[in-house]
């Protein structure tokens, strides 16, 4: 179980230029929207031709422009789970799965009823996609391009047209489903907490380009680069230099921080994730004095804008979240007048 | 009252709808399946002409292409015995050439308007072409091409200049409603006209009113599917 792709394609204002290959287990694709994502989907679905370049899945090779290979995306046995799921809307949900299966009527109709089963689609199979909800929709289209029995797994920002509480679920059940699938899989997301909870490898685009890849933990526990670091969710970075051995200065924010590892010598920013300051004593180290320039509640945590007392200009606003118990609605009368980092909290990146 | 241009209208715009919506839709998926943008637009161009040129400048190009003087006549003429103008072929060939880009341009905005990720997601799962040409891109379309078969069906019938022009106003032969009506005025018979006239005129309003029928099932259609 294996994809291998190095493309080119130039468009409009736009290169996408990007290589990866990948072990069998749930990849995920970061990137802000028109970092080439989809494209890259899409190229290896056959839906988009690249400029240049070669896919292998499972050593079978897909596109090779050395060689003029295409395989037309019919033959390519690649599922491709739709942002719209883009069920027909003309067919009923039985009638979108048998679209997917080759066979005689007996085999329809048998691979058909197992797949209506197992994705818990029973009582709607004459429902069309109109009447059916989110998750129902894209359960339907799951069960439609397993039907086809595909070598991979392609899945498009598979959460962005449900709700909070249905994707949760969905996301659980996703789970499951990727547990149990043996092919490849891929997941383009521009949501951290999607890629994080189902992909255990992580690449990162921006631009058309890989820009880092690796297991998804060490990812978002070392991103390495600024870009990284953005997408992953870190609130606060700033320019920074290596002061020591394990020690950065960060000038905007008048601040000289102990870290946890070497600092190399590449180094241009750092990053503290908002959850990662804690309110401090005086003898803490990497502590600071700030004061509290604004406040936003959210049910289950406080966001205090903050401003360091060391920062020389105004730059130096550092976004801190406070966990908080729901029934304790009141804001703390006096937010604490001190902060402070543990050094492995704070990234190092170039 | 002579009812022989009342067939022969019925005729002509019934052989040139067959062939218009065959070759109308056939066109309009080449065209909007095109990927070089540039040639697209000077096909798109060639094949609207017709619908924007007056009827009489068609008439001409095709007296110019199909008269047995020219080379395209003449072959016809000369190697599979075949004479265009002046016979009941050119009422046909008139209408067919004037009705197709109403045909074209409702069924390419028919498909266009069909979500592509539908056919990307049927060739994913393997269905081949064809298949997708009358399961997936049909269905949706449908309601824009039919309507589209309706105004080529009424402006087929309606006919006149390039008919004129090509096919001539030979009494029994060539001569369709609009020139029937023409040659009655001409002739001062108003009464003959105004019979004409009124079997013209209720064809295109029945025309006009099934087109309104077919816009409002595909809208409760619609409305039925957003109200689960």
């Amino acid at each position: 179980m294996s994809i291998t792709l190095d493309i080119k394609k130039r468009f409009r204002g736009f290169a996408l230029d990007i290589s990866f290959s990948s072990n069998g287990r749930p990849l995920g694709i970061l990137g802000a929207s028109g970092s080439g994502k989809s494209m890259t989907l899409k190229c290896i679905a056959g839906i988009e031709t690249p400029d240049s370049g070669y896919i292998e899945v499972n050593g079978r090779v897909l596109f090779d422009s050395a060689k003029k290979i295409n395989v037309r995306p019919q033959r390519r046995r690649v599922g491709y789970l739709f942002q719209s799921y883009a069920l027909f809307p003309n067919m009923t949900v039985t009638q979108n799965i048998r679209a997917a299966i080759i066979g005689g009527k007996a085999e329809k109709a048998r691979r058909c009823e197992a797949l209506i089963s197992r994705f818990a689609l029973q009582g709607l199979e004459k429902r069309y996609p109109a009447q059916l909800s989110g998750g129902q929709q894209q359960r339907a289209a799951l069960a439609r391009i397993l039907a086809y029995n595909p070598d991979m797994l392609l899945l498009d920002e598979p959460f962005s047209a449900l709700d909070a509480y249905l994707k949760e679920a969905l996301q659980i059940e996703m789970k499951k489903l990727l547990a149990g699938y043996e092919g490849d899989a891929i997941l383009v997301s521009h949501n951290r907490d999607e890629v994080y909870s189902l992909c255990e490898n992580l690449l990162v685009m921006d631009e058309g380009r890989n820009i880092a890849s690796g297991p998804v933990r060490d990812m978002f526990q070392r991103p390495g680069s600024l870009a990284v670091a953005r997408l992953t969710g870190c609130k606060n970075i700033t320019p920074a230099r290596r002061a020591g051995f394990a020690l950065v200065e960060a000038p905007e924010w008048g601040l000289t921080l102990a870290v946890e590892s070497p600092v190399p010598e590449g180094l241009k920013y750092i990053g503290v994730r908002a959850h990662d300051f804690m309110p401090a004593g005086e003898s803490t180290v990497n502590a600071f004095d700030i004061h509290v320039l604004d406040c936003v509640e959210s049910p289950f945590e406080w966001n205090y804008l903050c401003h360091s007392e060391n920062a020389p200009g105004q730059n130096g606003t550092l976004w801190w979240k406070a966990p908080k118990e729901l029934r304790n609605m009141a804001p703390i009368a006096a937010p604490p007048g001190r902060l402070c980092v543990a050094p492995q909290n704070v990234l190092l990146l170039e | 009252m002579d009812i022989s241009p009342i067939l022969i209208s019925l005729k002509t715009a019934s052989l040139s709808i067959v062939i218009t919506f065959f070759s109308g839709i056939l066109a309009a998926y080449l065209v909007v399946n095109m990927k070089n943008g540039k040639l697209k637009a000077v096909i798109d161009g060639l094949l609207t002409l017709p619908l924007v040129l007056p009827p009489t400048v068609a008439g001409f190009f095709l007296l110019y292409i199909f008269g047995v003087q020219r080379p395209a006549g003449a072959f016809l003429l000369n190697f599979l015995g075949v004479k265009i103008v002046f016979t009941w072929g050119a009422t046909v060939l008139a209408a067919v050439v004037i009705s197709f880009p109403l045909m074209y341009r409702s069924a390419r905005g028919a498909f266009e308007q069909v979500d592509e990720t539908l056919l990307y997601a049927a060739r994913t799962i393997g269905m081949p072409e064809w298949k997708i040409f009358w399961r997936v891109l049909m269905p949706p379309a449908l309601p824009g091409i039919v309507s589209g078969c309706i105004l080529t069906f009424a402006r087929g019938l309606g006919e006149f200049g390039a008919t004129a022009m090509i096919a001539g106003n030979i009494a029994g032969k060539t001569r369709t409603l609009p020139l029937a009506i023409y040659s009655a005025v001409a002739g001062g018979n108003m009464d003959g006209a105004y019979e004409y006239v009124v079997i013209l005129a209720g064809i295109a309003f029945l025309a006009v009113v099934g087109i309104n029928c077919l816009t409002v099932k595909e809208r409760r259609c619609k409305g039925k599917g957003a109200a689960q």
